[in-house]
């Protein structure tokens, strides 16, 4: 079925309740910590059985359902018309949709997620797409990308492009990306643009065989999926280089198990077998690393990631129950304390060869 | 009294200016900030009792000039004015007329007086204090410049002139003073006077600040209040050394003629059984001994005495502490204020009465602690809030059951509330002389809770109205217009005609539902309550709905079912959706009549919105 005809199903629903005298709803799953299960056939986890009913019979719910219907009368429309739209100018066109207008963006961009999880469409279906740009690349890797123009354009990605290496589009579908050739081993993907341009400029793409991604903090989807099809069609492996603080260990969740958020998607997001490298707090010993004490949110974070189903392994309760016993966070360019090769020279080497990796 | 005695034994070995600067603190000149307060408060209490002596409504202004790093306080009033011959003695003699077995609820009971505060001007600037005063309309008015002769503790005057003053009568008071003028908080002379104004509503205080900024706390009532009555002391609530001075100062010739004549609740009789119990000869007072008196005393706990009096009180009332606070609030328009007063009630002896206020919501402070506005005798107390028993019975009530934040149910409570305690009494038991606080009392402690608790029942009632109000108004926008838009948006998708909604109205509403406002105008309030059916079957059942009296009335509509006293029934038939309105007009004049109070029968409460079960009388 077409994205259309589904989205369409759930006006009918809504239609059909108040059609019949029933007070109209729909269901969708509880997107929460305690709804996600691991799903052992593509390992990566996704929503469990706990749905939750959006009813009309509270302002709240009646409201929610207002902007649902609004919002699939606005992806119709686009999809009539062949046009796109960011989440951003969704959030804008609401302004004139009275009682159904979003009050913030953050709404607006959880319901796009709820209809793909109701339809079991994905955003790019409904012609929306995210304003986040996807992150950049460098290494041995050749890719073919359709230009707006229609073109196909091959790219080498150290030999064509500058420093700041080649920018992830945000659609990196088939019919948009296509690898052509690689000669890297292994992908490095490194959380902070800093340490990402130290690589570069030590080189490390060429020493290490990799491709370095940069993450930009919290992965968009493209950079997700991006890594994903890296590691399934070319079977490179992914390494995830972050600091060492709870925040970065979600960042690594994310690309390796699925996010709370977008757990509908997972196994067409996640790379399970994507490995933490570090900073781990057993690094900010070992290393003795310039470090800062954690604040109450850390800790907490912290704690919550104990609870977190997709942190339950011996590794992790380890790592962060050390963590909260020395109280203590590490940035990615704390390796500077040794000079600015040291990472490429020592540290990288070191964490990777106790991977398995040789340098 | 220990300072009267403490003063009069040492007035002979050293000058009152010593005493005055060893007991700074009691007699309220501490500070500087506070010393300044103390002069106005002792000003504007003088005032306000001669005026409500002479049954004159008090008019009274009160401005503070800066003069060369010192203050010039100047309070002026309408009373009766004093005759020339005794204003020396009323500003220049310390205790000067104090009246020691005096037992009557006057606001003179508090501070020292005005003498102590001509001699704090004269010991901080060496400046004399000058007093103008006129006794009527054709009487000239004098102006008399003094100082304390601080050896001898007697007025000397420095000028003493005839004045034209256009003012009918009353007094007015300039003195100079070291001191320090603060603005924008509660122990200040605004937050003195502001106070003031809230339980002394039948006053009209203007008040002139030295950067010229003028205040008016306007009168909003023109009544003056019931004159407390003075009554002799009860045996239960003597001591040992009063009785000892009774007994020498008494002209009785008998012992029992002197407890019935100088106690209250004692007959002859009475007093004849009191001797009796005691043991003690029934001889001239003076004979007696100290063990006597203690026989005597011992005597008054074993005879059964009745309870003092307690008219001699006299209460703001809840009507003018409603109208005091909302005057004085009024720029924060809080949503809800509810006040009580208690009956009159005893503690050893004494006849004391309590009264409380609550002022919640509008632009009051949602984060920080509540306000607390205590009174004894009509007289605000601005200073050791944590000692005194006001504050804790506040600290012992818990206060999260009537809709404030308080950690663990104990202590001051947090929210966007005042709350007001006033405590009358013929003899309030301050816990020390600067009276400032009032003593741990436990009658005066459960009385506080037992009218507190009253008030934030009223409140708790109020904000559970408004939380199912908001939630009506919810349910109402639901309904009313996002129900519609979905059923037209959604059959446009679709492409078919928008379906009737009217079925799911009721299944979501599933309740009926009572609007009600009142419009008052030209003293008669109109009160409209209107009522919907959305239930999904048809509704019968009474309503009840509050008025203030009978004879109040002036309009209902439509017929009702009867007209009590106190409310009036309804019969309500409604099918569903279906609506209808039922007002009535009253007459209001004093009383406040500003919320209605609705009741069902016949209905199951659930299932109204709007109006409480009704448990009264069928």
């Amino acid at each position: 079925m077409s994205a259309l005809e589904e989205l369409r199903k759930v006006a009918e629903k809504i239609y059909v309740d108040l059609l019949n005298s029933r007070i109209p709803s729909i269901e969708l799953p509880a997107r929460t910590k305690s709804n996600i299960v691991f799903d052992e056939r593509h390992r990566v986890w996704k929503y469990g059985k706990q749905n939750i009913k959006r009813s009309a019979v509270t302002l709240a719910g009646a409201y929610m359902l207002l902007r649902t219907i609004y919002t699939i009368d606005f992806i119709k429309e686009m999809i009539e018309k062949n046009k796109t739209s960011t989440l951003r100018e969704l959030y804008y066109i609401s302004e004139s949709w009275g009682e159904a207008k979003f009050n913030s963006q953050d709404e607006s961009d959880k319901l796009a997620e709820d209809l793909e999880i109701i339809t079991k469409k994905l955003r790019e279906d409904f012609k929306l797409r995210p304003e986040e740009d996807g992150a950049r690349v460098i290494g041995d890797i050749v890719i073919e990308e359709v230009t707006r123009k229609g073109e196909k354009r091959r790219i080498h990605c150290q030999d064509d492009v500058g420093d700041a290496g080649y920018g992830i589009p945000y659609n990196v579908e088939k019919e948009k990306l296509r690898f052509v050739e690689v000669n890297a081993d292994k992908i490095i993907a490194v959380e902070t643009g800093g340490m990402f341009d130290r690589l570069v400029e030590n080189r490390f793409d060429e020493k290490s065989n990799s491709v370095l991604v940069h993450l930009k903090g919290q992965p968009a989807r493209s950079t997700r999926r991006f890594l994903k099809r890296l590691n399934e069609e070319l079977n490179l492996p992914v390494i995830v280089f972050t600091d060492g603080d709870p925040w970065s260990y979600r960042i690594y969740a994310s690309v390796a198990y699925g996010a709370i958020k977008t757990a509908h998607i997972s196994e067409y997001l996640a790379t399970p077998s994507a490995q933490f490298l570090g900073v781990t707090p057993s690094d900010i010993l070992n290393y003795d690393l310039p470090s800062d004490e954690l604040t109450q949110e850390d800790i907490n974070a912290l704690k919550a990631e104990l609870n977190d189903p997709r942190f339950q392994d011996d590794f992790w309760v380890n790592e962060i129950k050390l963590q909260l016993e020395i109280n203590k966070k590490a940035e990615q360019q704390a390796l500077a304390k040794y000079g600015l090769d040291y990472v490429t020279d020592v540290y990288l080497p070191e964490k990777l060869a106790e991977m398995g990796y040789e340098i | 009294m220990p300072i009267a005695e403490e003063l009069a034994k040492k007035q002979k070995e050293i000058s009152i200016a010593e005493f005055f600067e060893r007991n700074k603190q009691i007699l309220g000149f501490d500070s500087l900030t506070r010393a300044l307060i103390t002069c106005v408060k002792e000003a504007v209490d003088n005032a306000l009792d001669a005026c409500e002596e002479a049954g004159i409504l008090p008019d009274i202004f009160v401005k503070i000039e800066e003069h060369d790093g010192e203050y010039k306080v100047i309070v002026e009033d309408n009373g009766p004015g004093i005759v020339k011959s005794q204003i020396p003695h009323v500003f220049g003699r310390l205790l000067y007329g104090s009246r020691f077995h005096s037992l009557k609820q006057s606001r003179g009971q508090q501070g020292i007086g005005i003498s102590a505060a001509v001699l704090y001007s004269q010991l901080t600037t060496g400046k004399p204090a000058t007093i103008i005063s006129k006794i009527g309309e054709g009487f000239p008015a004098h102006k008399i410049q003094l100082m304390i002769d601080t050896k001898k503790n007697l007025p000397r005057i420095l000028k003493d002139e005839m004045v034209h003053w256009k003012k009918k009568s009353g007094t007015r008071v300039e003195l100079f003073v070291k001191g320090k003028y603060v603005k924008h908080r509660k122990q200040s002379v605004y937050g003195y006077l502001r106070s003031t104004a809230i339980v002394n509503p039948h006053a009209q205080i203007t008040f002139i600040e030295p950067d010229g900024n003028k205040i008016v706390f306007e009168r909003a009532v023109d009544k003056l209040p019931k004159q407390p009555k003075e009554i002799k002391p009860h045996p239960h609530g003597i001591e040992l050394g009063t009785l000892l001075k009774m007994l020498k100062d008494t002209k009785a010739q008998k012992l029992s003629s002197f407890l019935a004549r100088e106690f209250s609740s004692i007959s002859l009789q009475k007093a004849r059984e009191i001797v009796k119990v005691a043991g003690v000869e029934d001889v001239s007072p003076q004979q007696l001994k100290l063990e006597d008196a203690k026989k005597i005393l011992e005597a008054f706990k074993k005879v059964k005495i009745m309870a003092p009096p307690t008219d001699c009180l006299s209460p703001i009332g809840e009507a003018l502490i409603k109208k005091g606070l909302r005057k004085e609030t009024m720029q924060l328009s809080p949503e809800f204020i509810s006040t009580d007063t208690r009956q009159p009630s005893v503690f050893s002896g004494i006849p004391f009465m309590v009264e409380t206020g609550i002022v919640y919501g509008g632009d009051l402070p949602k984060e920080e602690r509540v306000e607390i506005l205590r009174f004894a005798n009509r007289v605000p107390l601005l200073y050791q809030e944590g000692d005194c028993v006001i504050t804790e019975a506040i600290k012992n009530i818990d206060w999260r059951r009537y809709g404030l934040e308080q950690k663990g149910g104990k202590g001051i409570p947090y929210g966007p509330a005042i709350i007001l305690v006033h405590v009358a009494s013929v003899n309030i038991p301050f816990t020390s002389e600067s009276k400032e606080a009032i003593a741990h009392i436990d009658e005066i402690e459960k009385e506080i809770k037992l009218s507190l608790q009253q008030c934030a029942r009223k409140m708790r009632v109020h904000l559970s109205k408004k939380e199912r109000r908001k939630k009506a108004k919810n349910k109402f926008l639901l309904i009313s217009k996002i129900l519609p838009e979905l059923a037209r948006k959604s059959a446009e998708i679709v492409g078919k005609p928008t379906p009737p909604i009217d079925d799911v109205i009721t299944q979501i509403m599933n309740i009926v539902w009572i609007e009600d406002e009142i419009v008052s105008k030209d003293g008669v309030a109109e009160s409209r309550i209107k009522i919907t059916n959305y239930k999904r079957k048809p509704q019968k059942f009474i309503l009840y709905a509050e008025i203030p009296s009978k004879e109040k009335i002036v309009e209902v509509e439509p017929q009702p079912l009867e007209v009590r006293e106190r409310v009036i029934k309804w019969n309500v038939d409604l099918k569903p959706v279906e609506k209808a309105e039922y007002v009535f007009k009253v007459k209001v004049d004093d009383e406040e009549f500003d919320e209605n109070n609705l009741y069902v029968l016949g209905i199951d409460p659930v299932n109204v919105i709007g109006a409480e079960k009704w448990e009264g009388e069928e």
